[in-house]
């Protein structure tokens, strides 16, 4: 392996580990914030509990989003300098933005969130865990912003004197129409994150003896959160929907991807399943929609979609026959097809099959029902592992679909890598941070159980902002 | 005045707001074993910083992004070139972060006593390595024709830049003790104006070395005339905290910080990164920044936005103002604990 593979594996394991605790603390800050503002409201102490409760699990979670969202910053200079320098101009921008924007904002306000509960009226209180939530939208949509332009680059023009791409409009670069999508996508993607978790902890609470006295508490948890999952899961698969046909447009060969499609066909149909080589040159066995992949990428069930190799010809004639990367033999422009095609599937599939869980789980529980068998709690636990994997899935593919490119059409992966960095240093990088992140992995785990099997406090101190007692304890504590 | 010297100006801000603010931090971290000798002494020093220092931290991650965005050769050729030591600047820091986080999580001694580990090295690492990073890009390091760093690890470890990752020790150190007697109540406040003393003249000699070998060997009038200010904030903190005035104590090290950062940014420039190879090229302000159009809209959101994140930090520090002592401390609150 040469500092190329070990910088790709790096940036995978890396980001997509960082994109576990992402999508929960987007969707879980909203949720908490909007459990806090019924409490203020009504004073029902049983928001309040969810708060809390659901308030730690957040925090938890959070303090991994936070330290492996430093190493995303540094890792493009670290392995990817050429990439920093091509891009800086324009990719730099928003990732500057994102930090004076957002990452002040979250940090500063959950502090005062976390720390505040004795310090701030109640009022105040709840619009700083509102403005947290903000703060990830803000860092959701800069980055996404980044990312987008590296999907489809706009707004910039090339520079032969200084050898690199430059901002020419930063509007463009702002409201890119695949970033127009992809924020909406990815974070109700979140929200469906966040909403299986408050669906998974509450049910499994639910499901348990020891909480007998806490059923109604947990109900509420269960019903909201339910809701939310509905709502968002609907949002994915509409922006979902839409992304298909802005991709189709803008990187032809990603969806010929998705679908192993090596020929054009109209109408194209959509394999649910397909036994045999997954390369698509032998084909055993396969479950068919007809027409659907025409509709994915065409809004029509009878539309054309180009198979991949007529779009290699194409790319051949428009990039020339090298994309310079030691992977992909001269002149090939296709990404990895069995990655693109299961990742496509799986992101969609477990999307769909948690959205059917939740809306199950809904019926279930419906008025005072409570059912029993194992399987339950099974399902409880697997439900907010469903989206949150489907996360993962859906960022394999629409970074893996877009090689060898790592900005399409402009830059490969391969020309990206850092010249200057040795093998012995990236090789260290990925295993030091593989193995470090391992072990956090399990003490988070093990933490998260923890304190979901504690439960939601039960008479929790209710906070008083207007005691000046100097000698009172704090109300929370490291 | 040109946009370049502008971002110039602004990265060195944000540096200096990241030295000053999670200078402090770091030294409440190094000093957790030494002035924390119950646990809920230890609890009480990281109760001092816990609802600023990620705020803090954030500091370091726009600096980072703001380079890349204004002087992208700049970030390239740095985060590449001194790889191993921000490898291990990362590390620290996840660490650190993570025990902060989760060191109360569990009624555990062994638990507990593992991330004060972690807070410890994890605060003392990044306190040399930083120094040790910014001496070495005053000093010059072997940049080739193609902006490529291409010293190694070792070149690194040279006298200048030990110095330099001492002093900012030290400094982190001493600042960190003033924070600590300014924030809390009882004995620990006592021991840690002693201890601020003691490591605030350390610091001071440290300071008085590095600064005045970087003034001789790359110094201008500018730089003089900051470390000399650095030097005299410092001893008027010494001073200050000699006479139990703890606040003009914490603001004497902050403004030696300051100062001395300000002092070596004005050493670096017009270069934002010199080499030292005769054919190799450096780095400067005007070769290394990104396009006049790029770096205007990037002043414009500065302008709106940095005063708007100091005013929000500001009052945060001004929410958590009172001091904390030993009978604050809540009992551990972790599932599992009687309480
Ligand atoms: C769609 C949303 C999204 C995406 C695609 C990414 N992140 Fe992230 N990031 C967040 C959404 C987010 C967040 C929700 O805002 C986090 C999670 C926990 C937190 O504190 O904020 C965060 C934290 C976070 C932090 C720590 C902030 C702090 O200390 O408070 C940094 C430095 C980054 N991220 C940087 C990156 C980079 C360089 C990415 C690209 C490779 C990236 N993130 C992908
Ligand atoms: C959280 C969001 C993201 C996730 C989960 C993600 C995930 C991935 C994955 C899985 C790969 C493929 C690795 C491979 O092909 O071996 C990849 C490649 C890449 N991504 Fe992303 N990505 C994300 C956002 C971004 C953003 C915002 C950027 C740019 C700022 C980016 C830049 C790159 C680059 C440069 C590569 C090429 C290197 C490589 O192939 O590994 N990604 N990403
Ligand atoms: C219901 C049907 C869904 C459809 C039709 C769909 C479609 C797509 C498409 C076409 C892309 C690629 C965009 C591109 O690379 O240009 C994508 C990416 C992505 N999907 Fe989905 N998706 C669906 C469900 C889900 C679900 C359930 C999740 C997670 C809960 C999810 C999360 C993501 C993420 C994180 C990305 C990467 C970001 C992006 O490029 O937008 N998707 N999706």
């Amino acid at each position: 392996m040469d500092v190329l593979d070990f910088a790709r594996w790096q940036f995978g394991i890396i980001t997509v580990y960082h994109f576990l605790f992402v999508p929960i603390t987007i969707g879980l800050s909203a949720i908490i914030a909007g459990y806090e503002t019924a409490w203020v409201r009504t004073r029902n102490e049983q928001w309040l509990r969810l708060t809390k409760f659901f308030g730690k699990l957040f925090l938890i979670n959070f303090a991994l989003g936070v330290v492996t969202g430093i190493v995303q910053e540094f890792q493009f200079g670290m392995n990817w300098s050429d990439y920093s320098r091509f891009v800086g101009d324009v990719f730099g921008a928003p990732l500057a933005i994102e930090g004076l924007l957002a990452f002040f904002l979250e940090s500063t306000f959950l502090g005062l969130w976390i720390f505040g509960w004795d310090r701030l009226s109640p009022k105040l209180h709840v619009a700083c865990i509102w403005t947290v939530h903000l703060g990830t939208l803000f860092s959701s949509y800069f980055i996404l912003t980044a990312n987008s332009w590296m999907q489809h680059p706009v707004g910039y023009r090339y520079n032969p004197t200084t050898g690199r791409a430059e901002m020419t409009d930063f509007a463009a670069v702002l409201f890119n129409k695949v970033q127009l999508v992809t924020f909406p996508h990815t974070i109700l993607a979140a929200y469906m994150t966040g909403a299986a978790f408050v669906v998974g902890v509450s049910f499994w609470s639910m499901l348990r003896k020891h909480n007998a006295d806490d059923q109604n508490l947990y109900r509420h948890g269960l019903r909201t959160g339910a809701v939310v999952m509905l709502i968002a899961g609907i949002g994915v698969a509409v922006s979902g929907d839409i992304s298909g046909k802005i991709m189709t447009e803008v990187q032809p060969m990603k969806m010929a991807a998705a679908e192993a499609l090596y020929n054009t066909q109209q109408p194209a149909s959509f394999s649910i399943l397909t036994v045999g080589t997954p390369d698509g040159k032998h084909e055993k066995f396969s479950i068919k929609v007809p027409g659907l992949l025409s509709f994915l990428a065409t809004g029509s069930t009878h539309g054309k979609v180009e198979g991949i190799n007529q779009l290699r010809a194409r790319y051949q004639a428009t990039y020339g026959s090298d994309p310079g990367a030691k992977y992909y033999s001269p002149g090939d422009y296709t990404p990895y097809i069995p990655v693109t095609y299961w990742s496509f599937r799986f992101m969609i599939g477990l999307g769909v099959l948690g959205t059917g869980l939740a809306a199950l789980i809904l019926f279930v529980t419906r008025r005072e029902k409570l059912p029993t068998g194992r399987a339950w709690r099974w399902i409880a636990i697997g439900l907010p592992l469903m989206p949150l994997l489907a996360n993962s899935f859906g960022w394999l593919f629409s970074e893996m679909g877009r090689q060898p490119w790592a900005v399409f059409g402009v830059m490969t992966t391969a020309q990206a890598v850092s010249p200057g960095v040795s093998t012995f240093e990236a090789r260290t990088s990925l295993v030091v941070l593989t193995l470090v992140y391992a072990v956090l992995a399990v003490v988070e785990v093990g933490l998260l159980v923890k304190y979901i099997k504690g439960g939601a406090e039960k008479d929790p101190v209710v906070p008083d902002h207007t005691d000046n007692d100097p000698d009172r304890p704090l109300a929370f504590a490291y | 005045m040109e946009l370049t010297t502008v971002w110039f100006i602004l990265i060195a801000v944000l540096w200096i707001g990241y030295f000053t603010l999670e200078g402090f931090d770091f030294g409440v971290g190094i000093l957790l074993p030494v002035l924390g000798r119950t646990e809920s002494e230890r609890r009480v020093l990281i109760n001092t910083i816990g609802p600023v220092w990620d705020g803090n931290e954030v500091w370091l991650l726009v600096a980072g992004g703001a380079t890349f965005a204004a002087f992208p050769e700049w970030y390239a050729t740095l985060f590449s070139g001194f790889y191993l030591p921000l490898l291990l600047i990362l590390v620290a820091l996840i660490a650190r972060g993570v025990a902060f986080e989760y060191r109360a999580k569990r009624d555990d001694e062994r638990w507990r006593a593992a991330w004060d580990k972690a807070i410890f090295f994890g605060s003392l690492l990044p306190a040399v390595l930083w120094g040790v990073a910014f001496a070495n890009i005053l000093r010059g390091v072997p940049i080739d024709a193609h902006k490529e760093y291409v010293g190694g690890f070792f070149n690194l470890l040279n006298p200048y830049a030990l110095l330099g990752g001492v002093m900012t020790l030290l400094l982190f150190t001493a600042h960190g003790a003033m924070f600590v007697s300014l924030k809390t109540d009882g004995d620990i406040r006592h021991r840690a104006r002693v201890l601020a003393g003691g490591t605030g003249l350390a610091a001071a000699a440290a300071a008085v070395a590095f600064l005045g070998w970087t003034q001789v060997s790359t110094g201008n009038l500018g730089s003089a005339f900051l470390f000399v200010a650095a030097a005299v904030s410092l001893l008027a903190g010494l001073v200050a905290i000699q006479r139990h005035r703890e606040g003009w104590g914490f603001l004497g090290t902050f403004a030696a910080i300051a100062l001395g950062v300000a002092g070596l940014f004005v050493a670096l420039f017009p270069d934002v990164m010199p080499t030292s190879l005769a054919d190799g090229v450096s780095l400067t302000t005007t070769s290394a920044a990104a396009t006049h159009y790029t770096l205007g809209i990037m002043t414009v959101v500065a302008v709106i936005f940095t005063p708007l994140v100091l005013a929000y930090q500001a009052w945060t520090y001004w929410v958590f103002r009172k001091r904390i002592s030993v009978h604050h401390i809540p009992v551990l609150a972790a599932p599992g604990t009687t309480r």
